[in-house]
């Protein structure tokens, strides 16, 4: 008998926990701090893109304080667990996300149709929509200069470049790389090796390795580990790092590295969250707003090189310079940016050739 | 073709070889005794953390490398404790052991990403080293890897000539005679595991030590499943294993060295060289299908006990 009558006042009590649970939360809700989601596709730990991305949501929390409450979903592989992390997040209460990885594209458009008040800011993504905007930036102004500092470092007029896979962002970085390279040594050459990977430590190393072996006497890398950085440290070449600064792995060879730096773009929307001012952008954005940045030089490079860099960076930031000014030519030699013009973002986007001086074929 | 070049890809081939060759070798035991453990790669990944969190720590390789093989033993233990005595399902105990060890390596290594270490260095031997092209080739690197090379051969003269050798194929291919006959089969089963786990630990060190002095989550990228992968084509035969280590290292090689020369080769295509090469070479060597099965442990992945 008991069973009858218990069970289904047990039952009625639940409900009314529950519900009454969810109505405290939703008024705690209101007064609460605006809560702010990161997702990232490698773990936060590492040297990589995903640290970057890191840093800088460390840094917002520090701006921010008691403002913001901040939740970081790291590890999540482009795919199908995309969808179900930013669901939950939404569902959560979270009113900006952050996904920082190209991959997570559609689960973005498709999330944010259902979750319309949540507001998406999607790295290096190319589409938007009214509560979704983009984000990305010009690491090519920095991939630039550091082909400049390798031109003023090279003996051998040869550099080894460790890629990953041949898409227009890691082909622009090899071609702003090259230019910046032969603006200083007009015969150099870059030697591209695409080990199929973002992330294989054992392969980029056995990469970096067999460039050195070619006569390659700066290296530089569009992968993840410092794995080259430890190879040309162990040969005695040197060697630029990517994402950010990876000179703990080779002090004599880092010469720099192109890093991302996206602390000020955060700080400015969760402001424009938070006041609600917030437009769904497409922001690409390199050293003018300190977007993009270099590592500490190493200080084997000459200040007259140094200086050279900074009147460079300070020209790119002001908008005077752009690494792509013609005349750029192609691997044929064919014209590919007539001289004094410069490349626009469109070409830029959909970059698929090399320019003179990257040696090999690109493989499509 | 260039001298310094040969030497140099017979270099590489060692050092890309090497850390597939030990798991393959302890994969080898463990299957000879008619246990199928999946799991080295999280074994693996928890030799190459633990070894490279106690050198960062004490700054000492011997110890290091001596607790990446502890770690081996112990992860491999569970998965014994499991399968043998517990009698669970080897191929599913073996996913989980996989599964378990990466996020767990990937936990306990957190604190440790993007730290760097000298990493081991290399050994040279004397006057041998010193000849041209087969010194580098052969003669420079580090104890790891003749470590390796050591085992290989313990490993078949053991299994060829000795008591020891024959005890554990009894037990691998028909455990209730060789309970019959008086081996203690479970025990056999139990060391042939851990001695699995060990050598998965050892190849764990490698990678984290000497391959890649660094920790990163997930880097070993997949070379446990290619060394229990090897053991299969190889046929259960030390030497083919060994064979196939380096083939797999030098088509690793040969892929991105290619590049460098300016081959007109899809990278993809070159990419899936080592995979391609080994399987093939592999294959026409075991294309004899009942020969083939002949080599396979009968008793390979069936739990037995006693009692039975």
């Amino acid at each position: 008998m008991l069973r009858f009558t218990v069970l289904p006042r047990l039952r009625w009590l639940t409900h009314r926990i529950v519900w009454l649970s969810v109505l405290m939360f939703s008024a705690l809700a209101n007064s609460a701090p605006l809560k702010v989601a990161f997702i990232y596709v490698h773990p936060a730990g590492e040297s990589g893109y995903s640290y970057t991305h890191d840093q800088a949501r460390k840094y917002v929390e520090d701006v921010f304080g008691d403002k913001i409450e901040v939740t970081v979903v790291d590890s999540v592989p482009d795919g199908a667990d995309v969808e179900r992390v930013l669901m939950q997040l939404a569902r959560a209460g979270h009113k900006l996300i952050f996904p920082t990885s190209f991959g997570y594209m559609n689960a973005v458009q498709k999330v944010a149709r259902r979750y319309p008040k949540v507001i998406f800011e999607h790295a290096s993504g190319y589409k938007q929509a009214r509560n979704v905007g983009t984000y990305f930036d010009r690491i090519y102004e920095g991939r630039y200069l550091s082909g400049v500092i390798a031109g003023h470092m090279s003996k051998s007029k040869q550099a080894g470049y460790v890629a990953a896979y041949p898409i227009p962002e890691v082909i622009r970085g090899i071609n702003a790389f090259t230019l910046g390279m032969r603006s200083v040594i007009p015969d150099a050459t870059v030697n591209v090796v695409w080990v199929n990977s973002w992330y294989d430590p054992g392969k980029e190393r056995e990469a970096a390795d067999s460039l050195i072996q070619q006569g390659a006497d700066v290296l530089a890398q569009h992968t993840n580990s410092p794995a080259s950085i430890q190879a040309a440290e162990a040969a005695g070449v040197y060697a630029v790092g990517y994402h950010s600064d990876m000179s703990r792995f080779g002090k004599n060879a880092h010469l720099t590295a192109p890093m991302h730096l996206w602390n000020d773009f955060y700080v400015k929307r969760i402001n424009q969250v938070l006041d609600g001012s917030w437009k769904p952008e497409s922001v690409w954005a390199g050293f003018s707003e300190n977007m993009t940045t270099l590592a500490p030089l190493n200080p084997a490079i000459p200040p007259k090189v140094v200086a050279h860099i900074e009147s460079l960076k300070e020209k790119i930031k002001a908008g005077a310079f752009h690494p792509f000014t013609g005349p750029v030519l192609d691997q044929q030699g064919e014209t590919r940016v007539p001289a004094g013009t410069v490349m626009n973002d469109d070409a830029l986007s959909k970059m698929d050739f090399y320019v003179e001086g990257v040696q090999g074929k690109l493989p499509r | 073709m260039d001298l310094d070049l040969l030497a140099s890809l017979l270099y590489a081939t060692f050092r890309t070889g090497t850390p597939i060759l030990l798991v393959a070798l302890g994969e080898l035991i463990c299957e000879k005794s008619g246990v199928l453990n999946l799991g080295q790669e999280g074994v693996m990944l928890m030799g190459a953390v633990t070894g490279f969190i106690v050198v960062s720590q004490f700054d000492s390789y011997a110890l290091g490398i001596f607790t990446s093989v502890l770690t081996g033993i112990v992860m491999a233990a569970i998965f014994a404790f499991i399968t043998l005595t517990l009698q669970a399902n080897q191929v599913a105990s073996g996913l989980a052991l996989a599964i378990f060890g990466t996020g767990l390596s990937a936990f306990i290594g957190t604190d440790y990403q993007g730290q760097s270490i000298a990493g081991l260095p290399s050994l040279a031997v004397p006057h041998l080293s010193e000849i041209s092209v087969i010194g580098p080739a052969f003669f420079q690197h580090d104890i790891l890897v003749y470590t390796s090379l050591a085992a290989t051969f313990l490993l078949w003269w053991n299994l060829k000539y000795a008591r020891l050798g024959l005890i554990l194929k009894a037990v691998g291919e028909n455990p209730d005679a060789a309970n019959a006959l008086g081996l203690p089969v479970l025990k056999v089963r139990y060391l042939a595991v851990l001695f699995g786990g060990a050598m998965s630990g050892l190849a764990g060190a490698y990678v984290s030590l000497v391959y890649t002095p660094l920790w990163a989550e997930n880097m070993t990228a997949g070379r446990g499943w290619i060394a229990v992968a090897l053991v299969v084509f190889a046929s259960w035969r030390i030497s083919r294993v060994l064979l196939g280590a380096y083939l797999f290292g030098l088509a690793s090689i040969l892929h991105l060295v290619a590049q460098v020369f300016g081959a007109d080769i899809s990278p993809n295509l070159l990419a899936a060289l080592p995979y391609a090469a080994t399987i093939v070479v592999l294959v026409i060597l075991s294309s004899n299908q009942t020969r083939h099965k002949l080599f396979a442990p009968l008793a390979l992945a069936i739990p037995w006990h006693k009692s039975r």
